[in-house]
């Protein structure tokens, strides 16, 4: 824009090029859009939405691991022993304060998403220096309630939307 | 840019070239004016335009049997293996080529780091290159995914939960690059068409970083700014290309040995292992040529702290130029820069160790502070040896050092300045 010595009066002209920047970008955007949106989960990804699960065979300290939308779910069924020392902890100690009377509804039952909050590793069960979950990948500690209490992880594993259909069934999701 | 103007011989060649003046960029490659002193760290160039085309070829041959499905992938991949005719060598030289590519890259970057290459007026040369280096490791890292054995996975799952890290949007940041609520077929078919596209964009990159340095030329060991054409120069062809393609031979010596004779000693036996999303193998490590970047990213005990570690790491040396307040470009005149940059070297081969063992105990504590030697030696001890150190004088031309001495002194400037005295 080659503005002459008749210094900064806007005109016509400058209207006129800040609308077309304006609409084309506008424009740009809208073209643009559909080809980032394409690459967010589709129709099919979304659809898995949820998963139920038979627990009727689980004991008192048995965990098992289910798939639900790509990634691991834990079912911990805790020992009484496993809930005290979850409920002991003073949630002033924690990296990530919650009560494990909100993570685990039915102390009995713990059900979280199986994934180190870090980078995304699976953690081993019954492991670590907190008898929790320990991720072999990058070293953090989880307690018998899936929360961080040592490591690289910034916070506890996270807890997703589940119910009990019936005294043997949760369904997830 | 040939200081003279060329014509062709034949009358067809004058026809077409000055329609389209192909033999005159021809003519100017060929006739190049180059440095008389390159040694044989000069020769990495030509040898990582080898690499790159290895890769694009070998990878194009790849891409016709492998089949980009999380169902089909692993047994794709086999069926290369043993079934496609020659399928195990392009696979292997693909897969080995990825680890010289980065071993040529590495040597040629060190090279610029001694030798000053990286300073004014090669700013830009530097800065291109950085890019084509982070491309390199983004079309490394999808290549690795696609075999979709149980390393790909994981290593796929940790590297694209580094983006997670992002504070607010970096979890549907992480969500859009998996196509799924975690690493799923969308993402093994995007990584796939990404891995084939990347080494074009480094293609278009590299004539770029060619034309830029025939801007100047090269820099040469002694570092200083030459004449050319001059005494100090050479054609390129025949005397580079010949120092080049013997390079290259010996360099293919070394590839060959890996490919025939190691040829997983640089892969991971877990890849052997079809992903399986409900296992984490015991211990996740990425390819060496990753390993002191994560180093760094394991050093940091909070999460997008080591993120942001990590890619300052890399980030950093697109800086370098303006860090390196030292107007003389060649380690050789630069006492105090020779040893820090030797030990350089040695924290980065540090890193590397530590970043493929566990990080716990003495490990961690070595990988902390090995991290924090890295970020010093472009922060602090690179800016202020620039004004600190005392060089010691640099000749007046390539030639002076050698000739200065004898009858020829005189032919052997090539430049008019005074006399000086020499070393």
């Amino acid at each position: 824009m080659s503005d002459q010595k008749d210094e900064k009066k806007t005109n016509r002209r400058d209207f006129l090029f800040t609308a077309t920047a304006a609409a084309g970008a506008v424009g740009v955007g809208a073209a643009v859009w559909p080809l980032v949106d394409q690459m967010n989960p589709d129709a099919s990804v979304k659809a898995l939405a949820s998963t139920e699960v038979d627990v009727s065979s689980m004991q008192p300290g048995q965990s098992l691991t289910v798939l639900w939308r790509g990634k691991p779910v834990f079912i911990k069924r805790r020992t009484d022993d496993e809930i005290t020392k979850a409920r002991a902890v003073d949630i002033n100690d924690l990296k990530h304060p919650e009560k494990d009377e909100d993570r685990a509804k039915n102390p009995e039952w713990l059900v979280m998403l199986g994934i180190c909050t870090h980078l995304g590793c699976v953690p081993l069960t019954d492991k670590g220096d907190y008898d929790g979950w320990f991720c072999p990948c990058h070293g953090s500690h989880y307690d018998t309630s899936g929360r961080i209490r040592k490591g690289p992880a910034p916070t506890n594993m996270e807890i997703p939307k589940y119910e009990f259909v019936n005294t043997n069934t949760i369904k997830i999701g | 840019m040939s200081d003279h103007e060329y014509t062709p011989s034949s009358k067809f060649g004058k026809w077409f070239n000055d329609r389209l003046p192909l033999l005159t960029l021809a003519n100017h490659l060929t006739d190049y004016p180059t440095p008389k002193n390159l040694n044989y760290w000069w020769t990495f160039g030509g040898i990582l335009t080898f690499c790159l085309i290895t890769q694009i070829v070998t990878g194009l041959v790849l891409a016709m049997h492998y089949i980009a499905h999380a169902d089909m992938a692993f047994s794709s991949v086999e069926h290369i293996m043993r079934d496609v005719n020659y399928g195990w060598l392009l696979r292997y030289v693909h897969a080995n080529g990825a680890s010289m590519f980065f071993l040529a890259v590495y040597i040629h970057i060190f090279r610029s780091l001694f030798y000053g290459s990286y300073k004014s007026p090669r700013e830009i040369i530097w800065i291109l290159g950085i890019i084509i280096y982070l491309l390199m490791m983004a079309a490394a890292f999808m290549g690795y995914v696609l075999p979709w054995g149980q390393m790909s996975f994981w290593g796929a799952t940790v590297i694209t939960n580094l983006f997670s890290a992002i504070p607010l949007v970096g979890e549907s940041i992480t969500t859009w690059l998996w196509g799924g609520y975690s690493v799923d077929n969308p993402t093994l078919t995007r990584f796939f068409t990404l891995h084939y596209l990347i080494p074009f964009l480094i293609l278009g990159l590299v004539v770029l970083h060619i034309w830029a340095l025939h801007v100047p030329g090269n820099n040469n060991p002694v570092g200083i700014d030459i004449k050319k054409p001059s005494k100090d120069t050479v054609p390129f062809h025949p005397y580079i290309v010949i120092k080049d393609a013997f390079a290259l031979l010996m360099f293919c010596i070394v590839f060959a040995l890996f490919v025939f004779y190691q040829p997983n000693i640089l892969g991971h036996a877990d890849n052997y292992i079809e992903a399986d999303p409900l296992v984490t193998p015991a211990h996740i490590v990425p390819e060496w040529y990753l390993l002191p970047f994560y180093a760094i990213l394991r050093s940091v005990p909070d999460k997008l702290m080591g993120v942001v570690a990590m890619l300052s790491a890399i980030l950093i040396l697109a800086a370098l130029p303006w860090l390196d307040t030292s107007k003389v470009r060649s380690a050789v005149f630069r006492p105090l820069f020779r040893q820090f940059y030797w030990i350089l070297v040695a924290d980065v081969l540090i890193l590397g160790y530590v970043g493929a063992m566990p990080a716990e105990g003495l490990y961690l504590l070595i990988a902390r502070v090995a991290t924090a030697y890295y970020f010093a030696h472009f922060l602090i001890i690179l800016p202020v040896l620039g004004w600190k150190e005392k060089t010691t004088p640099l000749p007046l031309s390539i030639t002076e050092p050698v000739l200065g001495g004898s009858p020829n002194f005189a032919a052997a400037r090539s430049d008019e300045k005074i006399e000086k005295t020499i070393k």
